[in-house]
């Protein structure tokens, strides 16, 4: 185990580079001289040099990678454009909101999807199999800032049960536990877990049937166990990929957030990339960017390791 | 005796036949089965309806796409003349709705097929190759891997800027890599069939077995595949013009006006939500044509 823990995390290394160098590279395709998205556009042109030299962008492309990347490691991301602060500083609290708003849809979407693919799985071929499947097909398939619209004219406009916008009262972006707060999270949550909801059932639906059609199942029915029993079995037996699929599916909402956050003016990185794609604040776009996609990168690993932990069929090569 | 010759002769030939039938019968079985599935059927007819009315979209409409007026703003459904109502600039719905899904179609299709020929002649190439080449491959397709999809599409297109043909390319970036991974999937399953020796044994050249051999044993599994991706390309690209990346005002797209009409939910709420509903329909109707092509082409995966 520990040298399968080892090779694991040595393999993360380069993917962990390369993705870096992705989002640095991001700043080279945008239009324009690199220079711009350090100094503002009306700067004058001795000052442009002067901030050229102090940046390396006069050196070699793999140089500037080299200068650029030992930065990151330090946690200096830049400075936005727009505001002149470090990137960092609005980039983490940012970061807790979408951790926040992509966790609770996660676990919507997971406990949703296990209960309507357990169903489908045991029940297979039945009504109600056939409405789990139908209710997965579109949960994958509707555009969920569009579904997000939906809930906002139900359930603001309509209905004036729940706050369309923001994440507390007053636009206030910090976050605490009481019911003006959680009264902000459930329509963005809801609307962000209806993807995962519909890839868990899918995934759940075929595990499900794939074991209760195993031999094992026939024995343990015929060793005289009560279904209870046989539930128990088949949800060990289910686990470790359906948590594999919603660590993943974090991930994934982690990244995709920015659709939703838009349409519920959701504090979180997702609203921060809009607002810097409109000012084409290239520093916080290549910030954010790095800082999600290297989540992901160590989600997948921390995916992987308990996947491997709690399976030992899998394989550790 | 030539009389009975001539019969079983005749037999033959028709035994013949009926086993030239059969050894077509792939793709007579595959639409046999897809016919079987009333969902995807009629799935693919909302399709195919869909697609007449935007081709014929300027000899149906019934006002002009672009042409507004301030005194006819946000009209509701079922207004005279007007029949989805008219959006923030007073334009006629059901004409932009038309016009809009010309564009939607055309970002949810066209990357998806340029990634097709991308993802499929790499990961071919990476799958018959092996060795290196497949090493190096694989090994940048694991790093666009470890991006979010939504994450790498607006992270490209909100470098590169607003614009069609930006958004294009980085839904193509998108997809390739998926699609050379099941490309290099399937293309070593088949390149270790004895056929594949055989074919090799018998002096054929490398090229000759991908494009007899290889190419005709793959190619239906990554279209299946692709098709599959239509949906998530249609509701990505849509998202980019909702967040202003891809498609740009006064153009009619059915994300960007969504987003354009995303303030109007508090006036004409069912007007506003129109353009979503059409990316539903046409994005679950994909989903469900290509689950039955799935089936029907008996697919794993």
């Amino acid at each position: 185990m520990f040298f399968y823990l080892l090779r694991r995390l040595l393999y993360a290394v380069p993917i962990a580079l390369a993705v870096g160098f992705v989002c640095f590279m991001l700043v080279q395709i945008a239009p324009g001289d690199p220079i711009n998205a350090i100094v503002p556009p009306d700067a004058p042109q001795d000052v442009v040099e002067q901030v050229r030299k102090d940046y390396g962008l006069d050196k070699p492309l793999p140089v500037q990678f080299g200068i650029w990347l030992w930065k990151v490691v330090q946690g200096d991301l830049g400075r936005s454009l727009a505001t002149g602060r470090p990137v960092w500083s609005d980039l983490h609290s940012a970061i807790g909101n979408t951790l926040m708003l992509a966790a609770a849809a996660s676990m919507l979407g997971f406990v949703l999807g296990c209960i309507l693919g357990g169903l489908a799985g045991t029940f297979r071929g039945s009504l109600l199999d056939r409405a789990a499947v139908t209710v997965a097909v579109a949960g994958v398939s509707v555009p969920h800032y569009w579904l997000g619209m939906v809930l906002v004219v139900i359930f603001s406009v309509q209905l004036n049960w729940l706050p369309a916008m923001g994440a507390g009262p007053g636009g206030s972006s910090d976050w605490v536990w009481n019911w003006e707060h959680i009264q902000h999270l459930v329509l963005p949550a809801v609307t962000l877990s209806v993807i995962p909801m519909g890839i868990v059932t899918r995934t759940v639906r075929g595990i499900v049937a794939e074991i209760m059609n195993q031999e094992f199942v026939t024995a343990l029915r015929g060793k005289g166990l009560t279904s209870w029993n046989i539930f128990l079995h088949v949800v060990k037996n289910a686990a470790p990929n359906a948590l594999a699929v919603i660590g993943l599916q974090l991930g994934y909402l982690m990244g995709g957030s920015i659709l939703v956050e838009t349409v519920f003016s959701w504090p979180g990185t997702g609203l921060l990339l809009n607002s810097a794609i409109f000012q084409r604040d290239l520093p916080v776009l290549q910030g954010t960017i790095l800082v999600l996609a290297m989540f992901f990168v160590g989600l997948n690993l921390v995916v992987d390791l308990i996947q491997t932990t709690l399976d030992p069929r899998i394989k550790r090569a | 005796m030539s009389t009975t010759t001539t019969a079983a002769s005749a037999e033959l030939a028709v035994q013949a036949r009926q086993a030239v039938a059969k050894s077509q019968g792939y793709w007579a079985g595959v639409w046999k089965r897809l016919r079987r599935d009333p969902v995807a059927i009629a799935c693919a007819c909302v399709l195919l309806a869909m697609l007449f009315v935007i081709l014929a979209a300027p000899w149906i409409v019934p006002h002009d796409p672009y042409q507004g007026s301030m005194m006819r703003r946000l009209r509701p459904m079922g207004t005279p003349n007007y029949p989805l109502g008219t959006d923030e600039l007073g334009r006629d719905m059901l004409t932009r709705l038309i016009y809009g899904g010309r564009l939607s179609w055309f970002m949810g299709i066209v990357p998806v097929a340029l990634a097709f020929l991308a993802g499929t002649t790499l990961g071919v190439l990476a799958g018959f190759a092996g060795g290196r080449l497949n090493m190096l491959i694989m090994r940048v397709t694991d790093v666009f891997y470890a991006f979010p999809s939504v994450l790498l599409a607006v992270a490209i297109s909100g470098a590169l800027g607003a614009g069609i043909m930006n958004a294009i390319l980085a839904l193509t970036l998108v997809f390739v890599p998926p699609i050379i991974r099941v490309a290099e999937s399937v293309t070593t399953g088949v390149r270790n069939l004895d056929f594949v020796d055989a074919a090799r044994a018998s002096g054929a050249s490398a090229f000759t077995i991908v494009r007899v051999h290889v190419l005709g044993n793959v190619l239906g599994p990554i279209f299946v595949y692709s098709t599959s991706l239509i949906s998530v390309c249609m509701i990505l690209a849509s998202g980019l013009s909702f967040l202003g990346l891809g498609t740009r005002p006064p153009e009619p797209e059915w994300g960007l006006m969504l987003n354009t009409l995303r303030t109007a939910i508090y006036v004409q709420p069912w007007v506003a939500v129109l353009p979503g509903v059409c990316i539903f329909v046409t994005s679950i109707c994909f989903n469900l044509v290509s689950d039955g092509l799935r089936q029907a082409m008996d697919v794993k995966g």
